[in-house]
């Protein structure tokens, strides 16, 4: 039973995917600011991965102060607009917050924040400037939140910088990949516009480096290079049936639904399968695309699930079903996917084990494979001298976010293997300050 | 490069150097050199040294407050004395103050009794490597019972003659801090002109009694059963302090005396709006004990954000500049008028302003008949008071509109001149003489209806 319609227009789009923290109004802003309580060496503000000022920029809100509180979110984090919306807020700073401790509802610090951005993004203040030009030149390969904070900073320190990036958007994974009920393309792209329009960074779109030619061509033109690459498109499972029509990758599938919003066909009955946050977002999207019956497929129990609890209560709250303890066998289907093969699970001794002669079948036109992104590996091999870990993390000095290789640094997803947007716009400008340290330095 | 970097926070108050106006008051944030260092580690420009004089005993509790609804501490009171720390250590630790932040304002607040120990205790302090001095006459309890305090402060003789034999003795500026426990704040402002004070700082604490202990029928904070008038500061008392501020930067014979502005700063407009009316520098006591000093954060960066969007550089291009505009009652414009305006979009129909013209001023306000909640203004009745618009919760939402031309100005001092003072009640700004107001027999016949359709 589906609880929204199939998308026609755009409008019933914005409907289904209506946004979760939409933009306060000034009353709220002045009633919620009140509230904050200007803790002594805030938990809030310890909780928040960029350590933005919290206290400071709630008190700036209600004194009237916006634009100086935009300014303390970004001198910390230059994605401060998109992560108000989008950072998993109850897990970081409003989770935090002391009123929890006496069961008050927590400070609504995410909503603030973009009250505060959105305010300068709309009317355009210039908070930034570039620094002097000091005449060094840093590339940065990927637009995501890692290299645009990146970019930014060097370009407050006097770096000519150069983004070269695959795509022909900025900000990675935060348009392409974050649900569409947490922030609409139009925002995303307005802070990009808002961040570059003062700082000044290039960015060469569909320029994916991909060749060793490439990146000795770069080490020859630029003082230092920064890695944020993120990761790949989604890992195979290594199964029969996995090439079917019908089989999508999630980050694939939601890259489309960012992109085309009602132009996407969605089917009718859609099996998701995996447990993590982005297994969420695309059991959730295909629910609001207006698919008849959502089934998430987990091969474990509910609790050992990777997603945020509130992740999941969004998508059973969108009308998905959880199947919990199945684990799939295969993806059935001649030319088109018609169903999916599992076996159910127990747990013994802590360990998964599956139960002989449990198998069972779920029939679908739709299976979503959302069991993790692959890593970059292949192009990362490139790289001489670049170590990485066993899972193919970049290594790098955590006070500066140098790698082994001296001239790069990284960040973002591809040195955390994949975590949120705030990291990679904490790493960013980690990294630039190192680039900054070790070129003034050599 | 950054406009910020044109912004210069510096101020030479009198002599007194410091990076910016931010001023810890004397009182327990600046008990202890380990607090002013910490305070001028955080960002704070200068601090008034805890009152130093004789030994003394504090009463144990010894703070009230003024909780309004969930706002803590509104108001505060305190039955503290001066400092009850040893001299030597006060004046020890001043000395390392200073050698650690040589450029930042040091001033020993001071309050003795005889002659003999003002000259004493100013050689001491300037010894110990003072900035300047600060004359405590404010504090309204306990010290007053001794002849100090605000005892002084209420006697302007006495005060212009200890203000006398100070500037003798004295080789560093002078501030002379000034009780609000008086009716009229000219004669103290006055009386230390002429003891020739470099500077005045206002104000100290106002004499209050926060709350009784419902259980021992004592005011707070209670000791030991019984209490006594405390020195109420904080937020409550801002008005009052710009109100004093202001009448002694607009007397001829005191506007040209630097001021320190004391009184319920917590935040940069409280800091603006204090030097808007002629301070050259600001105080904190109340809001440092509550938040700390961090909040010196959002006095900086809000000031420079002010004075970065005004175009001034130093607070020198704008302190004062609303004296001019504050100005008495009779040269203030009869022929101007604004109305309320209801912004229907924004409404969340509480009926508050309905309520609070109807029942506390005018009934220019009318509900609504369509079964919404929005409600009306009656233009012809509305006297533009603005209480409507303080009342109701919603930001702009009530906004008071101007209805006259501007062409006209008539004044209440221009009617006297030309000898034309009203002599009916024809006030068109109050609907004229025929204004309307409801029959009194109306009261009875709106009584809302219960539930069940009976009055009651
Ligand atoms: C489905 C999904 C939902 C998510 N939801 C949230 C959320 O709600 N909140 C949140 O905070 N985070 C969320 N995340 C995580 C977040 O998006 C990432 O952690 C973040 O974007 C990582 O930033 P990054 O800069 O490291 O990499 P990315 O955002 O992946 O950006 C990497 C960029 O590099 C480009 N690139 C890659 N390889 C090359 C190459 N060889 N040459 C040139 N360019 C290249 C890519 O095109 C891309 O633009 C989500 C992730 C996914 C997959
Ligand atoms: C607990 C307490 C102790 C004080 N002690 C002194 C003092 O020793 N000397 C003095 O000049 N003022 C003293 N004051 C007054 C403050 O310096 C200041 O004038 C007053 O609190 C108003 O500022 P505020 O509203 O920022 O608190 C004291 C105030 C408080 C609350
Ligand atoms: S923890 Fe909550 S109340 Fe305290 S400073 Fe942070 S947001 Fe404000
Ligand atoms: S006080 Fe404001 S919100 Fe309430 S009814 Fe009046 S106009 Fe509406
Ligand atoms: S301004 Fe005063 S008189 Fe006019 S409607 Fe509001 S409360 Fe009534």
């Amino acid at each position: 039973m589906a609880e929204y319609k199939r998308l026609a227009t755009e409008q019933d789009f914005k409907e289904n995917f209506k946004q979760k923290k939409p933009l306060m109004n000034e009353t709220q802003a002045h009633y919620e600011s009140s509230r904050c309580l200007f803790c002594y060496d805030a938990p809030c503000m310890d909780a928040c991965p960029t350590g933005i000022d919290i206290p400071l920029f709630i008190k700036q809100i209600q004194t009237g102060n916006t634009v100086g509180a935009a300014k303390t979110i970004y001198d910390s984090n230059w994605m401060g607009n998109a992560c108000g919306t989008i950072c998993p807020t109850g897990i970081l700073c409003e989770g935090a917050c002391v009123y929890n401790n006496q069961d008050v509802a927590p400070l609504l610090i995410g909503r603030l924040q973009n009250y505060a951005t959105m305010s300068v993004i709309e009317s355009g203040k210039q908070l930034y400037s570039p620094g002097e030009e000091n005449g060094k030149k840093v590339a940065i390969i990927g637009a995501g939140p890692a290299g645009i904070a990146c970019a930014c900073e060097l370009r407050t320190l006097g770096y000519t910088v150069d983004i070269y990036e695959a795509k022909s958007l900025p900000s990675g994974l935060t348009v392409h990949g974050v649900a569409p009920y947490k922030i609409t393309n139009e925002e995303v792209m307005a802070e990009m516009d808002y961040l570059q329009n003062q700082l000044g960074y290039t960015i060469k779109y569909n320029n994916a480096i991909t060749s060793k030619a490439q990146l000795s061509e770069l080490e020859a033109n630029y003082s230092a290079i920064f890695i944020g690459v993120g990761l790949g498109v989604t890992a195979t499972l290594n199964m029969t049936g996995e090439n079917l029509n019908g089989v999508h990758g999630a980050v694939e599938f939601i890259e489309e639904l960012r992109m085309k919003h009602s132009e996407i066909k969605i089917a009718h009955k859609v099996v998701v399968i995996g447990g993590g946050n982005t297994a969420m977002d695309a059991a959730s999207g295909s629910a609001r695309l207006g698919a008849e019956e959502v089934t998430l497929a987990y091969r474990g129990d509910k609790e050992r699930m990777g997603a945020y609890g509130f992740e999941y209560d969004l998508a059973i709250g969108a009308g998905v079903k959880g199947l919990f303890n199945a684990s799939p066998l295969e993806i059935l289907g001649k030319e088109n996917v018609e169903g999916i093969r599992f076996i159910k699970t127990v747990i013994v001794d802590g360990k998964l084990s599956t139960i002989v002669g449990s198998e069972f079948t779920v029939e679908c036109d739709m299976v979503i494979k959302a069991t993790g992104q692959a890593k970059q590996g292949t192009f990362l091999s490139l790289i001489d001298g670049l170590d990485l870990d066993n899972r193919t993390r970049i290594v790098v000095n955590v006070a500066t976010n140098q790698t082994s290789n001296p001239m790069y640094f990284a960040g973002g997803d591809a040195i955390n293997g994949g975590a949120e947007v705030v990291n990679g716009a904490y790493d960013g400008k980690l990294a630039a300050n190192g680039i900054h340290e070790w070129l003034t330095q050599h | 490069m950054n406009k910020k970097d044109k912004i210069d926070l510096s101020v030479n108050f009198v002599g007194i150097k410091a990076p910016n106006p931010f001023w810890l008051a004397s009182a327990p944030p600046t008990n202890t050199g380990y607090q002013i260092m910490k305070a001028f580690d955080a960002g704070w420009g200068g601090a008034v040294w805890k009152t130093l004089g004789m030994p003394t005993i504090n009463v144990s509790s010894r703070y009230g407050s003024t909780n309004y609804r969930d706002t803590r501490m509104a108001g505060f009171s305190n039955i503290e004395l001066i400092s009850d720390r040893p001299l030597e250590d006060n004046l020890r630790e001043m000395t390392e103050v200073k050698k650690h932040f040589p450029d930042h304002a040091v001033i020993a607040s001071l309050m003795v009794d005889t002659r003999e120990e003002w000259e004493d205790i100013i050689k001491q302090v300037e010894d110990a490597g003072a900035d300047g001095i600060e004359l405590n006459f404010g504090c309204p309890h306990g010290m007053c019972e001794r002849g100090m305090g605000s005892a002084v402060g209420q006697e302007p003789e006495v005060l212009k003659t200890i203000v006398e034999w100070v500037m003798e003795a004295a080789n560093i500026p002078v501030i002379t801090k000034l009780s609000p426990n008086i009716s009229h704040i000219i004669d103290p402002g006055l009386a230390a002109v002429q003891g020739k004070t470099d500077a005045i700082s206002l104000i100290n604490t106002v004499k209050s009694i926060v709350g009784i202990d419902l259980d021992s029928y004592a005011p707070y904070p209670v000791v030991d059963g019984k209490g006594t008038n405390g020195g109420y500061c904080g937020p409550a008392v801002k008005p009052i302090a710009l109100h004093m501020l202001k009448d002694l930067m607009q007397h001829p014979e005191i506007k040209n005396t630097p001021m320190s502005g004391i009184g319920g700063i917590e935040t940069w407009r409280d800091v603006v709006e204090f030097i808007l009316l002629g301070a050259t520098s600001v105080q904190v006591c109340t809001a440092v004990m509550h938040y700390g000093f961090g909040i010196v954060r959002e006095l900086e960066a809000g000031l420079i954000n002010f004075m970065e969007d005004k175009g001034y550089t130093t607070i020198y291009d704008f302190a004062g500049k609303a004296l001019p505009n504050v100005t008495d009652w009779k040269h203030l414009n009869l022929k101007s008028e604004v109305k309320a305006r209801i912004n229907k979009d924004k409404c969340i129909g509480c009926d508050l302003c309905y309520i609070s013209c109807d029942d506390g001023a005018h009934q220019a306000i009318a509900l609504p008949t369509d079964g919404s909640r929005i409600p009306t203004i009656i233009e012809e009745n509305c006297v533009g008071c603005n209480l409507c618009s303080l009342v109701c919760p919603v930001e702009d939402c009530i906004t008071m509109e101007k209805f006259d031309d501007g062409k006209e100005h008539e004044t209440w001092h221009e009617l006297t001149e030309s000898d034309r003072i009203p002599d009916t009640w024809n006030d068109d700004r109050a609907g004229g003489k025929g204004h309307w107001v409801p029959e009194p027999i109306e009261a009875l016949k709106t009584k809302r209806k219960d539930k069940s359709g009976w009055k009651k």
